[in-house]
């Protein structure tokens, strides 16, 4: 108990996928204007998240020491397969959620944020329940960037900005002093659990 | 002639007027990610240019063969395969550098500049001309990922092409007399680098900054400034208009 929450705070805070390592910056920077579509935007990534390591844990077993190299490309495969597939049960059978999510869904099928997930539960090698902590760790820690830089956007838009940093230079300097800020996380994980 | 001066085109506008990173701002997971070091810079730029050749010119060679409606899963594919003939050279030629690169090795297939030249250019233009594009957008990625490992790296670190050994080995051993990068800080015994630069808050600040220079120079040209195209150069394209259709922006 105690190591999984450990993985999932550090998935969360300590090595947060966007401010730590760049995984899912396209929607980092293009879908946080708004709290309420990032907010959208990252229940998605949780869910897919979720999902995709459920799936890809069996078939990775299944691929074993030996097909190994057949990861990459097999992953891609069934997550897009996969998106597509909830995006079409939803669409049906749950109107409302798929208003709410469904619209992120095709957005987030070749994000790197879900791959690399994947790619670092086998990386780390865990075993299924660890994986799953740490997918739902790293959405929600998604999730915490998308919310917090949403709202550091919106102060944003008031500022006198010299011009040629105006648009995405200002933001992404403003992701830096985001980032700078999770900084003063670091070890809180170790602190806590005494590793 | 003109044939040949298209051509010229094709290729140099990858370097500059269309640089996939700092104009047409893809791929900037890779960017940020690997740009700690100039060494990884250089392989990550590397591989990523090698399978955006090989991916556009198959994918320029299939384009009348591959319908419509299938044309993204088709895309991944051929690119998930050569990313994946690329990390088993990596891993069998540069071991080091397998270690230092991680999972962005693989991650290469979910980048945007790939499927992005797959969707632009390569879906629609000949072979030969996809092939020049592929390498133009390429070496222009590999550029910029230089641009910024060469800032965060000697900043960040005090250190230029350190562990260059990395990538070296592939030319057999004690190459360049065993050249394994420079200490600026060498002399300098109380200065210390700004290791601020190497951590990700560092990443995203010099991107920032180079994208702001970009603007300005290309401002200077009359060219219109970077942005985020959520939709224009993105192989989602379609998908980000229905963003857009719902009220919510997509865009920077």
């Amino acid at each position: 108990m105690k190591a999984m929450l450990a993985i999932l705070l550090t998935a969360m805070i300590t090595e947060n996928f966007v401010l730590a390592k760049f995984l899912g910056i396209c929607p980092f920077l293009g879908v946080s204007k708004k709290v309420n579509t990032a907010f959208g935007m990252s229940a998605a990534v949780i869910f897919v998240m979720a999902l995709s390591t459920a799936v890809t844990y069996p078939i990775n077993l299944l691929l074993g020491e030996k097909y190994a190299y057949l990861q990459t490309i097999v992953f891609i495969l069934v997550i897009a397969a996969l998106v597509q597939l909830v995006e079409i049960i939803l669409k049906k059978y749950m109107k409302p959620l798929y208003n709410s999510l469904g619209i992120y869904l095709p957005l987030i099928t070749t994000n790197c944020a879900v791959l690399g997930v994947v790619l670092l539960n086998i990386d780390k090698g865990y075993d299924f329940a660890h994986s799953m902590v740490n997918s739902v760790g790293a959405g929600i820690g998604f999730m915490i960037a998308m919310l917090m830089f949403a709202g550091v956007r919106d102060r944003l838009e008031d500022c006198d900005i010299p011009k040629n940093l105006r648009g995405l230079p200002s933001t992404l300097i403003a992701a830096s002093l985001v980032s700078l800020s999770f900084l003063g996380f670091q070890g809180i994980v170790d602190g806590i659990f005494g590793g | 002639m003109a044939e040949k001066k298209s051509l010229g085109k094709e290729f140099t506008k990858g370097l500059l007027i269309e640089n996939p990173v700092l104009r047409l701002v893809l791929g900037t997971c890779p960017t940020l990610a690997t740009s700690t070091s100039m060494v990884n810079a250089i392989g990550m730029g590397i591989s990523a240019s090698i399978v955006l050749v090989l991916s556009n010119i198959v994918i320029s060679a299939l384009r009348k063969v591959i319908p419509q409606k299938v044309r993204i899963p088709a895309y991944v594919v051929i690119i998930a395969s050569f990313v994946t003939i690329v990390q088993m050279l990596v891993k069998a030629f540069v071991p080091a550098l397998d270690k230092t690169l991680g999972i962005y090795l693989p991650l290469i297939v979910v980048n945007c500049i790939i499927l992005g030249r797959a969707e632009a250019f390569a879906g629609k233009n000949p072979v030969i001309a996809s092939a020049v594009d592929g390498l133009g957008m390429g070496i222009g990625f590999t550029a910029a990922l230089f641009c910024m490992s060469l800032i965060r790296e000697s900043l960040g670190a005090g250190t230029m092409f350190a562990d260059a050994q990395n990538i070296l080995s592939l030319f057999g051993d004690n190459v360049l007399n065993g050249f394994n990068g420079i200490n600026l800080f060498e002399n300098a015994v109380h200065l210390q680098p700004m290791t601020l630069f190497i951590l990700p808050a560092g990443g995203f600040f010099v991107f920032g900054l180079l994208i702001a220079l970009a603007n300005k120079l290309s401002a200077k040209k009359g060219l219109p400034k970077a942005e985020l195209h959520g939709c224009e150069h993105c192989p989602m394209a379609s998908n980000c208009s229905k963003l857009a259709e719902g009220k919510e922006e997509a865009t920077v």
